[in-house]
């Protein structure tokens, strides 16, 4: 796989990253902004997710509808996203029809009307998408244990925020919200697919080169503070399914533990997928914790997950309990598990598996254009495009001893976090 | 400096004839293969002709049971020896199964191809279902049935597919209930391995970067001398009766914070001529844009749901052409209302020439990009074989799609979809 990009940033700040390439007659275009939940304070929790609702109601040159009439009518897919640390929008095209995606993104990074009945009627429409995760019970789980583990950061809330905020956003707060952070030096625009560079370099130049850098931003910034103790909770809810969820205080994306830490993951719950697009990531029948849990009877299921953010978020792991084992005893094994990662050397062989394991995910990620072009902007957002390229190469540094290392340093029941979901229907188990 | 490729050669990069290759082996097996060198991997996938319909009533759940069972250790290799020989590797393989068929999946870089075909035929050849892991296994299910059992989106469907296939083994989920999982036995899975699974009707392809000739000698290696004397004829469907009224039926989920709902009817065959239109009308029902007139009507305007929209789902059965949507527990009624009624003026007024043109652009257009990947390619020649479309379809859907008039949208729109005998399923608190 080629990897060369051509990298640039315009005068106002703006960044531009491209690939070419030319495999398919297809170009996927996604703009980036530094703003997520994290930046969020009380009262405005969820404000950044809404936002991104409203850069699809409308502009004057572009109104409500119009816009994603328009990408449909070309043949073309198109999505965003709001998570901790960042928002994106995307739109894959047949290449030939790129032009509007490029022309839409450049108009709403200023334009967006935030007309006031639009505001009205996407608050119920946000507020329906939470009432939709609300019932998850593991959403319910993850956003107890999420507030649990951060009491002072801004990672404490879901990226769709609390229904009192939901509630009493007004239309003028979403607009400053969105005023302040889409700005042209608070963005990225990445494009990878089959083009000429010269030629769109040219474009977004003509789109963007003249929209004034905005003021410098002042984050929201709280360090977590150090945890005081192991933190035990419960939600109870419907259903006869007992969940625990087990999160430990992560590294950044950029932090050089990363890279043991996904190693360590990969040897306790099987390897992480970091693609978005590109299909499933492969199973976890011979990691350390399904043996260890799901074949000795205790759960049905157990995943890891190791995100890539900017601060530090958690590492967590989440177990599915068998219907006849008390969470109690699966939390008990998953601790003799950790205990024995942390005293005894992983062999050197389990180490490389880990490297080929993530080797043939990268592999499968690198066959989809829109994924290519989705890690373009996403490895900016914590790190640069370099932690992407580089990846494989900084995974087959890790050595065993740097694996006893970070399970030592990193899992730590003193300052974890274990939620319990707890049914209340028949069968639950207590 | 190279320009972007033209609309001609976008279409030229579809699949067809010239670089797909397939072959029949002397078993019956279908082969089909298609290289991409873009990417060192490899997607392997298919289905044998053994579904749910095979299953008897009390026994619902046994395809797939068998089908989920049979990598769970075989006469060469034990559960752990098979996933450690995938995982290792970073490959994967499953098996499932629906109403006609059971489906398996693989992917693995293309060096590792020999290992994932050993695999796939011996979880398919010679599997042993030992007792312990069947056990595991069963408790997994009945797990998945319990977390069905309380989702108020998967309760809807099946709650809708009871109302419109009533009296047809289509109204039956292919995993079956808590009662009918626990009653297979060991036995079961084995007595349905040997006399279902066989190569009879299978389709394997293959799509990555490997040449079809090696590809091929991969599949006669490891599968050529296959051959299951006692496999059964598929089963004939019985006729499905339309609904001759609209039918409510809620299934009550308590503790939840949203329902969701399920609306339509019974809809055409695949192999139906009316299948293009439908799936057009679909489109500009409730698809296009942000999920088309439903999407405007329940999301934008009424600010009642952040997923509303409409399905074609179209099989080698009748299929089903249904509106969904997730709605605060307080407005079923309303968005219930609001969806019949968008129903109504859908198959009254019909659809309007530029909202046609809107669809069949995006239909057209869209082609390259849900060909690019292994995986996509891959469905799309499961796509052909399963409905007998010819290796050239890709090439002339585009023309298939432009002729379609507005006029046969509506038609195809009277003939599934009568505002007064619809299906309406609810779950929620």
């Amino acid at each position: 796989m080629n990897d060369s990009i051509t990298r640039t940033k315009l005068s106002n700040g703006l960044q531009i990253l491209l690939k070419e390439i030319h495999t398919a007659p297809i170009i996927s275009h996604w703009a980036w902004y530094r703003v997520g939940s994290k930046d969020e304070q009380t009262g405005r929790t969820g404000i950044s997710h809404w936002v991104e609702h409203m850069q699809f109601k409308g502009t004057p040159q572009y109104p409500a509808s119009v816009l994603d009439k328009a990408i449909s009518r070309e043949g073309g897919m198109w999505n965003a996203f709001t998570y901790l640390d960042w928002t994106t929008y995307f739109e894959t095209m047949p290449a030939d029809k790129i032009d509007l995606a490029l022309r839409l993104e450049a108009d709403r990074m200023y334009n967006s009307l935030y007309d006031p009945k639009e505001v009205a009627s996407e608050r119920t429409v946000v507020i329906s998408e939470r009432e939709g995760s609300e019932n998850e019970p593991l959403f319910l789980l993850s956003e107890a244990v999420q507030h649990a583990a951060f009491r002072v950061h801004p990672y404490h809330h879901e990226v769709i925020g609390d229904l009192a905020d939901l509630k009493s956003i007004s239309r003028d707060d979403l607009y400053n919200h969105y005023r302040t952070y889409y700005q042209p030096n608070n963005a990225l625009i990445a494009v990878a697919g089959d083009f000429d560079t010269r030629r769109m370099l040219k474009l977004l130049r003509e789109l963007y080169g003249d929209f004034p850098a905005g003021p410098h931003l002042q984050r929201l910034s709280r360090a977590e503070p150090a945890s005081s103790g192991e933190h035990h909770l419960t939600v109870e809810g419907p259903g006869e399914t007992t969940y625990l969820e087990v999160a430990y205080r992560s590294v950044a994306g950029s932090h050089p533990d990363f890279y043991p830490l996904s190693v360590l993951d990969s040897l306790l719950a099987g390897p992480s997928n970091l693609n978005m697009f590109g299909g499933g990531g492969i199973s976890n029948k011979t990691s350390r914790l399904y043996r260890a849990l799901v074949e000795k009877e205790l759960a049905v299921a157990v995943n890891g997950g190791l995100t890539t953010t900017l601060d530090p978020f958690l590492y967590s792991i989440m177990i599915t309990v068998h219907p006849s084992r008390k969470p109690a005893q699966a939390l008990a094994a998953l601790d003799g598990e950790i205990k024995r990662i942390q005293d005894e050397l992983a062999s050197p062989e389990e180490i490389a598996r880990a490297i080929k394991q993530a080797r043939a995910i990268f592999a499968y990620g690198s066959e989809n254009i829109t994924n290519q072009a989705f890690w373009l902007g996403y490895a900016e957002m914590f790190a640069t495009y370099d932690w992407f390229t580089s990846y494989l190469h900084k995974l087959a540094e890790v050595t065993p001893k740097d694996v006893q290392r970070v399970a030592q340093a990193y899992l730590r029941s003193q300052e974890r976090v274990v939620g319990t979901y707890l049914p209340t229907g028949s069968g639950g188990s207590q | 400096m190279t320009k972007p490729k033209s609309t001609s050669r976008m279409e030229a990069n579809l699949p067809g004839p010239e670089d797909i290759h397939r072959q029949v082996l002397p078993n019956g097996i279908v082969v089909l293969c298609r290289s991409n060198f873009n990417s060192p991997s490899v997607v392997i996938s298919g289905y044998i002709q053994a579904g749910s319909l095979f299953d008897s009533d009390e026994k619902l759940g046994l395809a797939d049971f068998t089908a989920r069972a049979m990598m769970r250790g075989t006469e060469k290799r034990d559960f752990q020896q098979i996933f450690d020989a995938l995982e290792s590797c970073g490959a994967s393989l499953g098996f499932s199964s629906g109403a006609h068929t059971t489906g398996f999946s693989g992917r693995a870089l293309v060096e590792d191809l020999p290992l994932l075909m050993d695999l796939l035929a011996e979880a398919i050849r010679m599997p042993m279902f030992p007792t312990r892991q069947v056990e595991k296994l069963r408790a997994q299910l009945l797990t998945g049935l319990a977390i069905r059992a309380q989702d108020t989106s998967d309760m809807a469907s099946l709650t809708f597919d009871q109302i419109v296939f009533e009296n047809h083994p289509y109204s039956r989920p292919e995993d079956g209930w808590p009662q009918t999982i626990q009653a297979i036995t060991r036995g079961d899975l084995v007595r349905f391995h040997q006399k279902h699974l066989g190569p009879r009707g299978m389709v394997i392809v293959i799509v990555g970067a490997v040449e079809a000739g090696l590809a091929l000698e991969q599949i006669e290696r490891v599968l050529g001398d296959w051959r299951n004397p006692r496999q059964p004829e598929s089963p004939v469907l019985p006729p499905l009766k339309p609904l001759i009224q609209s039918v409510t039926r809620k299934v009550t989920i308590p503790g939840k914070f949203q329902s969701d709902l399920v609306i339509g009817a019974s809809g055409p065959k695949r192999l139906d001529p009316e299948y293009i239109p439908a799936s057009l009308g679909n489109s500009i029902l409730g698809q296009f844009g942000m999920m088309g007139r439903i999407g405007e009507v329940v999301r934008e305007r009424a600010g009642l749901a952040y997923y509303a929209y409409s399905s074609l789902n179209a099989g080698i059965g009748p299929g089903s052409w249904d509106v969904a949507a997730g709605v605060n527990p307080g407005n079923v009624e309303k968005a219930a209302g609001l969806i019949q009624k968008e129903i109504a003026r859908f198959v009254k007024k019909g659809v309007t020439a530029d909202e046609l043109a809107d669809s069949q652009a995006n239909f057209i257009g869209r082609l390259p990009l849900s060909l690019e990947s292994n995986a996509g390619v891959a469905n799309a020649l499961l796509n052909i074989e399963r409905h007998n479309l010819g290796l050239d379809y890709y090439r002339r859907y585009p023309n298939m799609v432009k002729v379609v008039t507005p006029e046969q949208v509506v038609e195809v729109s009277r003939k599934f979809l009568h505002p007064d005998k619809l299906a309406v399923a609810v779950a929620g608190p």
